[in-house]
């Protein structure tokens, strides 16, 4: 097996280790996010919630918890849009050359790039895990240590996929755009109607149906389902709403992601046949 | 005997409607040191972005180290070198690192990169900056790390486009001590410069490239003989006079007008030839004001085949002021 997208790798990692701005940038944000709107909006929304009657019989649990998930969600998908924006620099910097002439096949390039943009969404996604159940997520409430170990495993595994989405995608932008500022107007462009439309942070089930139809084709609502599901549990109630997943929807959910991953790909992978670099 | 190591046919490569490389062929042989000498915006840069496979084969063919560019990229990519015109190191990598991931692109196993690298850092005198960052290097060091990891992988060919630009005159003279090292260890150098004395100095052959055409080849010597062995300038009281005078005399190969004086190219010893020359014309009654008598230059090479100076405008606009200065 050739192992050269391991070379891309690394080279992407010595460089998010050495930008420290950039690796405690990643690192506060996301713990800022929990920390200032986690904490502000689960205020908010236990006291909204507070005269609902909760559903005899189904665990419940608080507003922070529920949107922690959203958060790791949200976090794997800004890191993950922005993870091919490092190509787009090595071909605006020259140094794109030097590895298109080279015998290391392309597609490396993409896999290489992809699997350093899912590290540094797995160092994230660990750190939100973290930090949330020190300020009360009640994440793997009451799970055993082998449970808890599978539940961490089944929620790297979604954010892998998805990340491995998105990375390609970014690629793909990356490696036909010319200039940083198009890249990021594509990307907030795209970022606001994902993360908008998706569970991430409220329920989809008061969403109008347009919106509605829109969320069910987000990848970023199914990250969110597994990773609720696995952290949280397939029975449970928040802010009023009760969720309960069959592993049939689970599994459903990651087969999704596996789709828009292979066609992401796919897509990447055209474009960098066609890319030329001078 | 020496084989070609590139052989290029009638290659065309078009931006749109412009195009940059108007149907050139040559060959270059193995060990050679061979040029490409031409202005900016020649076509330099292009022919070379064809040969190493960055750009695709549009017309025409090529091969390198045996191989078809359009055909068999992948072989022609594993067995040559680049140092590209613009630096492309990446400003937070060090000098080991630049060189190890270069190596693990070839996949050159780790022992033999490890070696590799400590000679190469040697041959360009960059072992105590190894764990420096490129960005903390001068530009001359810049250069070195480029063409030590241009040779990582000990390619039978080694493309330099533009290897000194922007580098002072000690630095490109330590350059091209390195290039000809490099050379005489068996690598074959293909350059583009548009530098007359680098051309001259290294170059085994030079091809003077023009406007995306070759217009003519050979060894340094080989082209300026063409002008002759000596060449004179002269301005005379009467220049109209002057030129059927020295057409017709004997050793005078051409004479040329300029837009003061002429020259006139000698097929013998110029140090023997203008007194006869001022003789003759004095006996017609011309009195010469200004005479100058020099060794054709790759200059006057370019000059002559091209009908116009070969300098970027800026040095252009410079030079012509120093010239009007001195003659103050
Ligand atoms: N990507 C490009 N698109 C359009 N024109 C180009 C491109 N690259 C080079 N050219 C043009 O082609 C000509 C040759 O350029 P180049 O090969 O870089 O010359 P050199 O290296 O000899 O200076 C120039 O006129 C240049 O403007
Ligand atoms: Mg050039």
């Amino acid at each position: 097996m050739h192992l050269g997208f391991l070379t891309i790798y690394w080279r992407d990692m010595i460089r998010f280790y050495r930008f420290k701005t950039l690796l405690i940038s990643s690192l506060v944000q996301p713990a800022l996010w929990m920390a200032f709107f986690g904490i502000a909006m689960s205020a908010n929304f236990n006291r909204l919630t507070s005269d609902i009657p909760p559903l005899p019989g189904v665990p419940s649990v608080d507003y922070l918890t529920f949107m922690a998930a959203g958060v790791i969600a949200m976090t794997t998908l800004f890191t993950s849009l922005f993870g091919g924006m490092s190509l787009l620099f090595d071909k605006n910097w020259g140094l794109m050359r030097e590895i298109f002439a080279s015998p290391l096949p392309r597609n490396h390039i993409i896999f290489g790039i992809a699997l350093s943009g899912m590290t540094k969404s797995f160092i994230q996604s660990i750190i939100i895990m973290v930090f949330g159940i020190i300020i009360g997520a009640q994440f793997f409430f009451g799970y055993s240590a082998i449970k808890t170990l599978l539940a961490v495993l089944g929620i790297l595994l979604f954010v892998a996929v998805f990340s491995l989405g998105f990375l390609f995608l970014s690629a793909a932008i990356s490696i036909s755009l010319e200039s940083p500022e198009g890249m990021q107007g594509i990307m907030t462009l795209l970022t606001m109607p994902i993360f908008f439309a998706s569970n991430a942070l409220y329920p989809i089930n008061a969403f109008p149906p347009a919106l509605q139809a829109i969320s069910m084709v987000n990848p970023l609502t199914y990250l969110v389902t597994g990773i609720r599901y696995f952290a949280i549990g397939d029975n449970f109630q928040a802010i009023g709403i009760h969720y309960s997943y069959t592993p049939l929807q689970i599994g459903l959910a990651f087969l999704f992601l596996i789709g828009f991953a292979t066609v992401m790909f796919t897509l990447a992978w055209w474009r960098f046949r066609k890319a030329v670099v001078t | 005997m020496s084989e070609n190591i590139i052989s290029v046919k009638d290659l065309y490569h078009r931006y749109g409607d412009f195009t940059a490389v108007d149907g050139i062929s040559f060959d270059v042989k193995e060990g050679e040191i061979f040029s490409f000498l031409g202005p900016n915006g020649a076509g330099k840069s292009t022919a070379i972005n064809v040969l190493t496979t960055l750009l695709p084969l549009q017309e025409g063919s090529a091969t390198v180290a045996g191989h078809n560019v359009a055909e068999d990229p992948q072989k022609v990519r594993e067995s040559i070198g680049i140092v590209f015109q613009d630096v492309t190191l990446d400003r937070d990598m060090t000098c080991r690192e630049i060189l190890d991931f270069h190596g693990n692109l070839y996949r050159m196993p780790s022992t033999e990169r490890r070696k590799r690298i400590d000679e190469l850092l040697a041959l360009v005198q960059l072992e105590n900056k190894q764990d420096t960052r490129t960005k903390q290097l001068s530009g001359g060091m810049k250069r070195r790390l480029e063409i030590a990891r241009g040779l990582m992988t000990r390619p039978r060919v080694l493309f330099l486009d533009e290897p000194t630009i922007g580098l002072d005159p000690q630095t490109r003279m330590r350059m091209w001590d390195y290039i000809k090292a490099v050379n005489e260890e068996g690598t074959t150098i293909f350059l583009t410069t548009h530098y007359m004395d680098e051309a001259d100095h290294l170059s085994d052959r030079i091809s003077i490239i023009d406007k995306g055409q070759i217009i003519i080849t050979g060894s340094s010597y080989e082209l300026k003989n063409t002008l002759g062995e000596d060449l004179i300038y002269l301005e005379t009281s009467d220049m109209s006079g002057t030129i059927p005078i020295l057409s017709g005399m004997e050793l005078v190969k051409e004479v040329r007008k300029k837009s003061k004086g002429l020259t006139a190219m000698l097929d013998g010893d110029g140090t023997k030839i203008l007194p006869r020359i001022i003789e003759t014309l004095s006996a017609e009654g011309i009195k010469v004001s200004v005479v100058n008598l020099k060794k054709p230059s790759m200059d006057d090479v370019f000059v002559h085949y091209t009908g116009r100076e070969l300098r970027d405008e800026g040095a252009e606009k410079s030079s012509s002021a120093i010239t009007r200065a001195g003659r103050r």
